[in-house]
């Protein structure tokens, strides 16, 4: 897939930033709330694209990334918590923390292929609630109850909102984690990355150390996700463990799925999307009742269920894929 | 020694749930390579069926068979309509396939019956039934349930012409195609089946449980574990690897208990479940990958 193009990448960019600034003149449209809920979409954006590092570039099936997010944002809510770190610290420390952690997982996944690492993560994401909740741990991390924190304060007496401060900080976080991303695609590591997935054999037999990359991506997919779980502590200044529940990373993989695998411009869309979805889901819902007449609670879940397999079918390459193929199409025709 | 013997009972009662989800588990591996995530919501599914039978009035085994039916029909139908198309796909695409089935079956049965934890009746007699002390009147008739599907599968497998026809379907499909057999509904068959063992052991395990959406997520990770422990391609070795891992996960709770009540010191318990699932699937994966019985693979390079 090509490069976004970089002069439409700028434009981009430069309306994320300014926009938000536009709120003295359009209070409604540009409200904080709204801003909150972008917000989210970067955070998800980042955890889709931690996600796609491992299973879209590597080639590593991973059903249990929900686990890494809720290292980071524990690492984040524990160390405001009990330190007073200051939230912009926790950022680093998460990724430290789950690379730890995600190197370490790989290591017994080295051994393990398709399905059946689909099969360990999968464990991984269901267990994750109750190991949050392991009595030893409880001082730390508050067992059944979570943790209850502070949200991010505007710095040098900006004159921001709370939750526009929140957008730019997390605006911020994502920008360099996916120039990062770019880079680290577009170099040897990288290219070494991509062969593995494409055939493991020959990228052995050209020298790569598949185990060492294999891990190391495992390490760096894990500090991604986890970065976007400190963030959301943040955001959302509240962490318990029943949020990491399995559902957390069916919705990674909905938006790996529906942006692209093996996409950092699909990572962004698919993160929009589900919390787009997830957000919408009660109005969807509403409409199925009221105007459709049907008595059916209709929850995101099935939508992205359906959306999962009817994908699979017509747009294995996810929607940016999908998009980019049907644009071909037409400049040919 | 009472307390022993009991949890080992219990055990035994938790294994058989096991075993029936690992056998279904294993009946769509070795016939697809496929590993069913969605096996332990489709069994919650088919429990609401049978509880809405129910509360329409069926007796509990008339609901129990009615269920055990239609979910057949129904995972005859999800293998033509949705995995037929998938043969050649890549294993993400599966596996993604897999998790789609999962969260509709999941939030259909939250949005048809709410997510709200239901009870749900045991048919067997509360009196002069089960051993007092030792093992409850529903525990025994789980497992007596269980070993009489166990039993059946067995028979059906072994002696009856359409059993060996699934068998072929499953080792050889080319080989088997050549003599007539029609590999492509004996695949659908064995889904089919694998839904049916699979209500069963969620029919029985409902009461136990409680009926809610979520019953089954933790069943199906033991039921891994399972199918793992047995060898993932061996139907007996899944049975008896689902009483191993029963037996397991209760002795590992007693242990801490016991441990907890002479030292003080907690560290396993009834809490940690699922993380005792979960380094049992990775520990085999990692360390023994075939299984007690299972065959052990080799790959070409």
């Amino acid at each position: 897939m090509p490069a976004f193009p970089k002069k439409w990448l700028l434009v981009v960019i430069a309306l994320a930033v300014l926009v938000p600034l536009l709120h003295p003149l359009f209070p409604d449209t540009v409200s904080d709330y709204r801003l909150f809920l972008v917000s989210t979409m970067i955070i998800a954006a980042i955890a889709v694209l931690g996600l796609n590092l491992l299973t879209g570039f590597n080639g590593q099936i991973s059903l249990g990334h929900g686990a890494f997010y809720a290292v980071g944002a524990y690492t984040a809510a524990v160390l405001m918590d009990h330190l007073d770190v200051p939230y912009w610290a926790t950022v680093p420390a998460a990724a430290v923390v789950c690379f730890i952690v995600g190197y370490l997982f790989g290591l017994p996944a080295l051994k393990l292929e398709g399905h059946y690492l689909a099969l360990a993560t999968f464990a991984l994401a269901l267990a994750v609630p109750q190991i949050l909740k392991y009595k030893w741990l409880e001082g730390l991390t508050g067992g059944v109850q979570g943790i209850v924190l502070n949200k991010p304060e505007v710095p040098f007496g900006l004159p921001l909102s709370e939750d526009q401060w929140l957008y730019y900080y997390c605006l911020i976080v994502m920008l360099v984690l996916f120039w990062a991303a770019n880079n680290m695609l577009n170099s040897r590591s990288g290219r070494a990355m991509m062969a593995i997935r494409d055939y493991k054999i020959a990228a052995d037999t050209m020298g790569i150390d598949t185990a060492l990359y294999k891990t190391v991506t495992f390490g760096i997919s894990a500090a991604y996700t986890g970065i976007a779980g400190a963030l959301s502590a943040s955001a959302i200044a509240f962490v318990a463990p029943d949020s990491f529940n399995i559902f957390l990373s069916i919705k990674f993989l909905i938006g790996l799925v529906v942006g692209g695998v093996g996409s950092l411009v699909g990572s962004v869309v698919g993160g929009i999307f589900y919390v787009l979805v997830d957000n919408s889901a009660q109005a969807i819902s509403l409409f199925v009742k009221n105007d459709l007449g049907l008595q059916f609670d209709l929850s995101a879940y099935t939508i992205f269920g359906i959306l999962l397999i009817v994908l699979m079918y017509l747009m294995p390459m996810g929607i940016v894929g999908g998009a980019y193929l049907a644009l071909r199409r037409l400049r040919r025709g | 020694m009472e307390q022993f013997l009991q949890q080992l009972a219990s055990g035994l009662a938790n294994g058989a749930i096991y075993a029936c989800v690992a056998l279904a588990l294993v009946m769509i591996y070795v016939s697809t390579d496929h590993l069913n995530f969605a096996q332990g919501e489709m069994a919650m599914f088919s429990t609401y069926l049978s509880w809405q039978l129910m509360s329409w009035g069926a007796s509990f085994w008339v609901a129990f068979f009615v269920a055990v039916v239609l979910s057949f029909v129904l995972g005859v139908i999800i293998e033509r309509a949705i995995l037929r198309p998938l043969h050649n796909a890549p294993v993400l695409s599966v596996v993604v396939v897999f998790i789609g089935l999962l969260a509709i079956c999941n939030s259909m049965a939250g949005a048809i019956w709410s997510y709200l934890i239901k009870e749900f009746p045991s048919p067997f007699p509360k009196a002069s039934f089960g051993i007092a002390g030792v093992i409850g009147p529903h525990q025994l008739g789980v497992v007596l349930v269980t070993l009489i599907v166990l039993g059946f599968l067995f028979v059906f497998f072994r002696y009856t012409p359409l059993g060996l026809a699934m068998r072929a379907a499953a080792q050889n499909p080319q080989m088997a195609r050549l003599v007539g057999v029609r590999v492509d509904w004996m695949l659908a068959l064995g889904w089919g089946l694998a839904a049916a063992v699979g209500a069963v052991a969620g029919i029985m395990v409902a009461h136990i449980v409680y009926l809610d959406p979520n019953m089954m997520g933790g069943i199906l990770l033991y039921a891994f574990a399972s199918a793992l422990v047995g060898g993932i391609g061996n139907p007996g070795g899944a049975v008896i690897g689902g009483f191993i891992v029963g037996v397991l996960e209760n002795m590992v709770a007693y242990a801490g208990n016991q441990i907890e009540k002479a030292t003080g010191v907690y560290i396993v318990g009834n809490g940690e479940k699922l993380t005792v699932a979960l380094i049992i699937v990775i520990f085999v994966l990692t360390v023994k990958p075939a299984g007690l019985f299972g065959r052990v693979a080799v790959k070409r390079v």
